[in-house]
């Protein structure tokens, strides 16, 4: 992994205005994935929509952490079911022209 | 532009407390919250109209002003200036806060001129408004990995449309939606492509369908075929006896597979055998001999 990929988390605690403790929970929740390189912790760039997402949800709209992983479990399912959808839908039009 | 009844909106009425309005807006917005109904333009518009009626009732300056000239809200600038004047004060200039002007309606800018900032605790920062577009393509279009100039509420912007790209998917471009509020990230740009399919080819994914007519004789001798694929034409070995409905495969002839460079999937070719018709009478005394041959 190129280290230029790599944020560490202490910035975007203080971008956010978060706590490291919440960085913490949302790993321990499997919400995101911090990696630890010489004991300093960072995330990914491409997990940083998923953070600001999730900051959003728990500081602008009071949602619990608990409540953010049901719905980061369901929009996935969402998406699952739309992508199926369309596979279909696509697959319907093989014999709609007959 | 119409008054608009931000107590109806938030479902309260007049005499709704602070605390109820707190409870009612994150009520709302946690349903209409763009992050948690991605895509959806109704919820989208639902979330400005409980966001902005609550910068309105939650700010008791805004709610009092709301308050008091209610129905008479079209003069409610006459109203004050004259009010002003007879003080021998400045006019009213509300606190414009960072929010982008139009995410408001004709009707809070007429009332408060800009959106007020918020009194206190954590500021929101709302992401911009996703933009949606389709963009309709032919299926030879997407058989290779092209940059396209699009122009999307006035910004244009050249895209990369990669190879392989199937009918109703959505790509999503980054940072191209609507400004961000308060110093929020910007909206992203939803492009959704309709693949226009009018080719011989029918396409499931990465694989191709075609049906092609062989004629009977090539179909009970063997022989060759010519057959066109996706790009370009390929001689087919028949086998004697072939039957009809018969399907071959012919692999990596199929169609790009999406952002996987240089991998294609397969051609599946369906023979459809045609019996000759407007048969002479010699043809006809020689298949009455195979017949009587064959029973």
């Amino acid at each position: 992994m190129e280290r230029t990929d790599l944020i560490p988390v202490q910035l975007v605690c203080r971008h956010y205005k978060i706590p490291l403790a919440f960085m913490d929970t949302l790993q321990e929740f499997q919400l995101i994935e911090i990696t630890v390189l010489k004991d300093d912790l960072f995330i990914h760039k491409r997990e940083l929509n998923k953070v600001e997402k999730i900051v959003r949800l728990h500081y602008d709209l009071d949602i619990n952490i608990e409540g953010i992983d049901a719905i980061h479990n369901l929009l996935e399912q969402v998406h699952a079911l739309k992508q199926e959808i369309r596979a279909l839908h696509n697959r319907l039009r093989l014999y709609e022209d007959f | 532009m119409a008054f608009i009844d931000y107590y109806k909106i938030l479902g309260l009425t007049k005499s709704a407390s602070e605390s109820d309005i707190k409870k009612a807006y994150r009520k709302l917005a946690r349903k209409y919250h763009p992050d948690l109904n991605p895509n959806d333009a109704i919820a989208e518009k639902k979330f400005k109209d409980i966001n902005e009626a609550n910068e309105v009732l939650s700010n008791p300056e805004n709610r009092k002003k709301y308050d008091q000239y209610g129905e008479h809200w079209m003069h409610a600038k006459d109203i004050e200036k004259e009010q002003q004047r007879a003080r021998y004060q400045q006019s009213y200039q509300g606190d414009r806060g960072s929010y982008s002007q139009t995410e408001f309606s004709d009707f809070f800018e007429h009332m408060f001129g800009g959106a007020s900032s918020r009194a206190g605790g954590r500021q929101v920062k709302f992401r911009g408004q996703d933009f949606n577009a389709k963009l309709q393509l032919h299926l030879k279009e997407v058989y290779t990995t092209h940059k396209r100039t699009l122009t999307v509420n006035n910004n244009t912007i050249r895209i990369t449309i990669p190879a392989g790209v199937e009918n109703g998917q959505i790509i999503k471009i980054k940072g191209h939606g609507g400004k961000g509020i308060n110093g929020g990230p910007n909206g992203d740009l939803f492009i959704e492509f309709s693949i226009i399919n009018d080719t011989k080819f029918k396409r499931d994914k990465e694989n191709l369908y075609r049906t092609v007519d062989l004629d009977l004789y090539t179909a009970l001798l063997g022989g060759e075929f010519m057959v066109e694929t996706f790009n370009g034409k390929v001689k087919l070995n028949i086998k004697p006896e072939t039957q009809n409905g018969t399907k071959v495969k012919l692999k990596g002839k199929g169609f790009p597979k999406y952002k996987k460079e240089g991998q294609f999937g397969d051609l599946v070719i369906t023979y459809q055998i045609k019996l000759p018709t407007h048969l002479s009478s010699r043809e006809k005394d020689l298949i009455k001999q195979l017949q009587t041959l064959r029973s």
